[in-house]
């Protein structure tokens, strides 16, 4: 099944392809001698033995064993472990509700912040921005968020400050922002001092210094969405000749 | 006033207080004897031992270890010094970049040569600190003789007004 996977990768697979592990197929050895372990990423399932395709997208791979398959997507499915930007909707007794984009408002403790406690309430009101970690994100319970990491620090999360602007983008430009050598991030690098924060739920946060830069920023990323490397250098160039 | 010793029930010698005083090992000897009792009891099914089996696939639901995403704060050209450091800590490390921060932190060390200025300097004051009171004293006329005789070499003759 994994040579078979490793031939596939780059083409565009379909719900309803399935790879089974024959008797004869053995999954290549780590270096302590064990059997590797295939991890089927997002758009992949397993069922029993065999290997499901549950979304229509191109096969990717990376080495040693991960597989998974890119598609195009603006709804965010919560995902454990992913940073996420909610907006706070209630405050019902030691919980927030905080909306972050998926099928259900997603649930935080009061106590889940940085040198927070029963006496020491963080500082957090209705309708607010909130940087939080997916803790727990599984389609039988609801959600629910952190602004901690394991060891007690906020790490950057937490209430994200005013002044700025908040914009919704697909899950394919998160995943380009993000990248871990990314042409996008480069440009705006060279345009102007900036402060950018993404969330895995599609939802990004921008403040720049003046609020005509804040208000280029959101519309220079909503547009990129859409366009090929070529168009949004030119755009860039056209930009910086402008002089901000 | 029986001269044997009272014969006491099972269920009293199972009381906490009689427990006391037996020795951890008939303690041990006692709870297994009662596992085996209920276990005698307890209905059990007769089939084989399943094992289970070594799931060779493992589900990842999130993207970002698929494809090594970076922490989602970041902050350009110095907009905010807090989140560059933030960037710094949390994104995983380049192995280029960490060979390019040892040759930095090279440069800004100072060379040996000031080092040694500086402790010779240093010697001195800390020696005059906890050097007593006359002894400090003495010290300090040493360097004042020192600098009236250079001053006391150019002796300056009278000058007559010129009428």
């Amino acid at each position: 099944m994994f040579s078979v996977l490793k031939e596939r990768v780059g083409e565009i697979l379909l719900p309803g392809d399935e790879f089974c592990c024959g008797p004869q197929d053995t999954l290549p050895l780590t270096d302590s001698g064990k059997a590797g372990r295939l991890v089927a990423g997002p758009g992949l399932r397993r069922s029993g033995d065999r290997l499901l395709v549950s979304r229509s997208g191109v096969l990717r791979h990376k080495e040693p064993n991960k597989f998974w398959i890119e598609s195009q997507q603006r709804r965010y499915v919560p995902a454990k472990g992913e940073t996420v930007i909610g907006i706070v909707t209630t405050k019902s007794g030691d919980v927030f509700k905080v909306d972050i984009g998926g099928s259900e408002l997603a649930s935080l403790s009061f106590l889940a912040f940085e040198g927070a406690t029963k006496r020491n309430r963080p500082n957090v009101q209705v309708g607010d921005l909130l940087l939080a970690q997916l803790v727990v994100a599984n389609k039988d319970m609801e959600p629910e968020l952190v602004c901690i990491d394991g060891s007690g620090r906020a790490n950057g999360m937490g209430v994200l400050g005013t002044g700025g602007l908040l914009i919704k983008v697909s899950l394919g430009l998160v995943r380009r922002l993000l990248a871990p050598r990314s042409d996008l991030r480069a440009d705006l690098e060279q345009l102007f001092p900036c402060e950018l924060t993404v969330g895995m739920n599609g939802r990004v946060w921008v403040r720049a210094g003046a609020v005509q830069q804040t208000l280029v920023l959101a519309n220079l990323l909503q547009s990129c969405d859409a366009m090929t490397a070529a168009q949004r250098q030119q755009l860039f160039r056209r930009l910086q000749q402008g002089a901000f | 006033m029986a001269a044997e010793s009272v014969k006491l029930s099972k269920n009293l010698l199972r009381m906490k207080f009689m427990q006391r005083g037996l020795d951890a090992e008939t303690k041990k000897q006692l709870e297994e004897d009662e596992k085996r009792i209920i276990s005698d009891e307890h209905w059990y099914l007769d089939l084989p031992e399943l094992k289970a089996k070594e799931n060779l696939i493992i589900e990842e639901k999130s993207l970002v270890p698929c494809e090594d995403l970076i922490y989602g704060r970041m902050s350009f050209k110095g907009f905010n010094p807090e989140v560059e450091k933030l960037m710094v800590l949390l994104n995983p490390k380049d192995e280029k970049e960490e060979e390019e921060e040892d040759m930095g932190c090279m440069q800004t060390d100072i060379t040996d040569e000031d080092m040694a200025l500086r402790y010779e300097s240093l010697v001195g004051t800390m020696k005059k600190k906890f050097a007593k009171k006359r002894e400090r004293a003495a010290m300090d006329e040493d360097e004042v003789n020192q600098n009236v005789v250079v001053k006391n070499s150019k002796k300056k003759a009278f000058l007559k007004p010129q009428d």
